[in-house]
C-alpha cells in the first residue's frame, strides 16, 4: 500500500497537472468508469501535427486522476503519431506502481479518453474500442 | 409480568458468535495472509455450512426436475422445493405459501410487479410514487413502466440527515396507483416507517410495494403487520444462495395478474392458439426453477430462525452503535445517514479527500472487505454531494474486534494520505 500510494501519486491526485478545460479544443472526449464513477474529460490543442496543449478535468480515485495527470505531461508537445502509439505499458510505466486487475481500469481511464478524443477527431469511422488493452468495457 | 408481554430477547453473546462463525467456512480464509474481515453483507452475505450442505445433498442424492416425474427422487425434489416455500412463508408471516413466488432475486420480483401488475393497472396520467433513496432495482423498472404508459413519477425526498421527508407524503400520494419504497436504505442504513408508509399509500388508494432486501436478512419482518401488498427480497443477502429470491404478493392481487414470463410449468391447458394459466405461484414460475437454490434458501431460513431474528437484529445494532461511536470520534471521517434510533448496521462513510475506491483498496490490503462506489444509488449520491462512499455492513458473524480492525484500517489510510 505504501508503494501504491506513493507521494508523487498523491501529489498528482491533489495537484493535478494541466487541470481544466480548453476553449474550442481541437479534440475532446469525456468518459467514465461506471463501476466506480471515475470521470475524466480531456481537451487537446493540436498544431502542425503536434499536441501543443492539453487539459483534463475529472473526479475519481487517486489512481485514475494521478494517471491522467501523468498522461497529460507525457503527451504535451509530442507528435500525434507518437501519441497514437502510447499504450498501456507506457501509461503504467509512468504511474510506476503495480496495479491490481481490479484497479487497472482506473489507471487506464485517462488513456481511453485520450484515444477516443483522437479517434473522434481523426478517425471518425473507427468503431469505438473498448479499453486500450483490449479488455471489454 | 403480563403474560402478553414477551420477555425481551437477549442479543448474541461472544460465545454465540464464536459458534456461529464456525458454521461459515469462508471465515477461515486468509486473504493476503490475514484474517478475513467481511463487512460487505449488505451486498451479499456469506453462507453457513448448513446451506452449502443442503444444496450439495440435493445434487448428490435427489436431483430431478420437479412437478414432472412420478418417480421417487422427483417427488423428493418437489417436496423439498415446496417445503422451502412454506418455510419462507412462515418466516415472513405470509398467510399462505402460495403467495410466495420464487424469482431470481429481488430485482426480478420488483420487475414482475412493474410489468405484470403495472401494465394492467397503470395508464396515461397515472402517478407512481417512489423515494429518492431507492436502489436502482426499485427505480428503473418504474421508470420504464412510466415511460411506456405515459405515467408520472413522483419522489419522496430524503432529508439531509438521510430520513424520508414525510411532510408532504399525502399530497405526493394523491391519486397515486403505486407507492414503491425500500424498508431499509442499502446506502444509508435508514430504517423507514413501513407500516406508516403502507397506511398512507392505502389511504390514497395506492398499492404499497416494499423492497425488503435489506430488511428481511436483519430484522423480524411480518407482512401481516406491515399490511403491504407486495414485498421482494433476495436469498443471497440472508445466508442463502445467489440466483433465488422471493416476491410475496397478496393473494387476491396475484390471482388477477397476467404472467410475467411464460412457458412450461405455468399453464393449465395449452392449445396451438391459446392457453390457460395456472394459479399463483406456478403462474409466475415458468420453466425449470432454481431447485437447489430453493433448498438452500429453506436451509438459510432454518438457520436464521434457529438463531432468532430478534437476537440477530439486536446484535447487529450493538455492532453498528459501537462502530458509529468510534467513527464519529475519528477526525476526518464523515458518516452519512441518520441517528442510531432510525438506522441499522449499514454505514456509509468518507474519509477526508480519499476516494472510496482508494479507501477500499487500502482496507482490502488489511483483509477487510467493504463496498465502495455509488451502491446502485446514483440519485442519492448526487443528493449527498459525493461521487461515492465506502460502506461497511455488519451481520451476525461479525465481531467487535472486526469493528476495531476497520478503525485501524481507516487510520492507516489516513496516514498514507497524510490526513490528520
Amino acid at each position: 500500500m505504501d508503494e501504491l500510494y506513493r507521494d508523487f501519486i498523491l501529489d498528482h491526485y491533489r495537484s493535478p497537472r494541466n487541470s481544466g478545460t480548453l476553449e474550442n479544443p481541437d479534440a475532446t472526449f469525456e468518459d467514465d468508469n461506471p463501476l466506480c464513477g471515475d470521470r475524466i474529460r480531456m481537451d487537446l490543442r493540436i498544431q502542425d501535427g503536434v499536441v501543443s496543449d492539453v487539459r483534463f478535468k475529472g473526479r475519481g480515485c487517486a489512481i485514475s486522476q494521478a494517471s491522467a495527470s501523468l498522461l497529460t505531461e507525457a503527451v504535451k508537445g509530442r507528435a500525434l503519431s507518437e501519441v497514437a502509439a502510447i499504450g498501456k505499458d507506457e501509461v503504467l510505466g509512468n504511474v510506476g506502481i503495480s496495479i491490481s486487475p481490479a484497479r487497472l481500469k482506473c489507471a487506464l481511464l485517462g488513456l481511453k479518453v485520450l484515444k477516443q478524443a483522437l479517434a473522434v477527431k481523426y478517425e471518425p469511422s473507427t468503431e469505438e474500442k473498448a479499453y486500450p488493452d483490449g479488455t471489454p468495457s | 409480568m403480563s403474560l402478553l408481554t414477551a420477555p425481551p430477547q437477549p442479543s448474541l453473546s461472544a460465545a454465540d458468535v464464536a459458534r456461529i462463525r464456525e458454521d461459515f467456512p469462508i471465515l477461515a480464509e486468509r486473504p493476503h495472509g490475514l484474517p478475513l474481515v467481511f463487512l460487505d453483507s449488505a451486498a451479499s452475505s456469506q453462507k453457513p455450512v448448513q446451506v452449502i450442505d443442503s444444496m450439495d445433498d440435493y445434487y448428490r442424492r435427489y436431483h430431478a426436475n420437479i412437478h414432472r416425474g412420478v418417480y421417487h427422487i422427483s417427488e423428493l425434489a418437489t417436496e423439498a422445493y415446496d417445503d422451502a416455500r412454506a418455510k419462507v412463508a412462515a418466516f415472513i408471516g405470509a398467510p399462505s405459501a402460495d403467495e410466495c413466488i420464487y424469482v431470481r432475486n429481488a430485482t426480478e420480483g420488483l420487475n414482475l410487479v412493474a410489468y405484470s401488475w403495472g401494465r394492467q393497472h397503470v395508464g396515461p396520467g397515472d402517478t407512481i410514487v417512489l423515494t429518492e433513496m431507492e436502489h436502482h432495482s426499485n427505480l428503473v423498472p418504474w421508470q420504464i413502466l412510466a415511460k411506456e404508459r405515459q405515467a408520472r413519477l413522483r419522489f419522496v425526498r430524503v432529508t439531509p440527515e438521510g430520513l424520508l421527508d414525510l411532510d408532504d407524503l399525502d399530497s405526493l400520494l394523491e391519486g397515486a396507483k403505486v407507492f414503491a419504497f425500500t424498508a431499509v436504505s442499502n446506502t444509508l442504513g435508514t430504517v423507514n416507517p413501513v407500516e406508516h408508509l403502507v397506511e398512507r399509500a392505502h389511504a390514497a388508494g395506492a398499492i404499497a410495494v416494499v423492497d425488503a432486501c435489506q430488511a428481511v436478512p436483519r430484522m423480524p419482518v411480518d407482512v401481516r403487520r406491515w399490511k403491504c401488498d407486495f414485498m421482494a427480497f433476495s436469498a443471497h443477502k440472508m445466508l442463502g444462495p445467489t440466483g433465488i429470491g422471493i416476491l410475496w404478493g397478496r393473494s387476491d392481487l396475484l390471482q388477477g395478474m397476467p404472467p410475467f414470463n411464460s412457458g412450461g410449468g405455468m399453464i393449465n391447458v395449452v392449445h396451438l392458439e391459446s392457453s390457460t394459466y395456472a394459479s399463483p405461484p406456478a403462474r409466475f414460475e415458468a420453466g425449470t426453477p432454481a431447485i437447489a437454490e430453493a433448498v438452500g434458501l429453506g436451509a438459510a431460513v432454518d438457520y436464521l430462525q434457529a438463531v432468532g431474528m430478534e437476537r440477530i437484529h439486536r446484535y447487529e445494532m450493538e455492532l453498528a452503535a459501537g462502530a458509529l461511536a468510534q467513527l464519529t470520534q475519528e477526525s476526518g471521517v464523515t458518516v452519512y445517514g441518520p441517528h442510531m434510533a432510525a438506522r441499522t448496521g449499514v454505514i456509509s462513510l468518507t474519509v477526508g479527500d480519499i476516494h472510496a475506491h482508494d479507501l477500499a483498496t487500502i482496507l482490502d490490503s488489511a483483509g477487510i472487505c467493504v463496498r465502495a462506489g455509488h451502491h446502485c444509488n446514483q440519485p442519492l449520491m448526487e443528493k449527498l454531494g459525493v461521487p461515492a462512499t465506502t460502506r461497511a455492513s455488519f451481520y451476525l458473524y461479525n465481531t467487535p474486534s472486526e469493528v476495531d480492525a476497520l478503525m485501524a484500517g481507516i487510520r492507516r489510510a489516513k496516514a498514507l494520505f497524510k490526513i490528520s
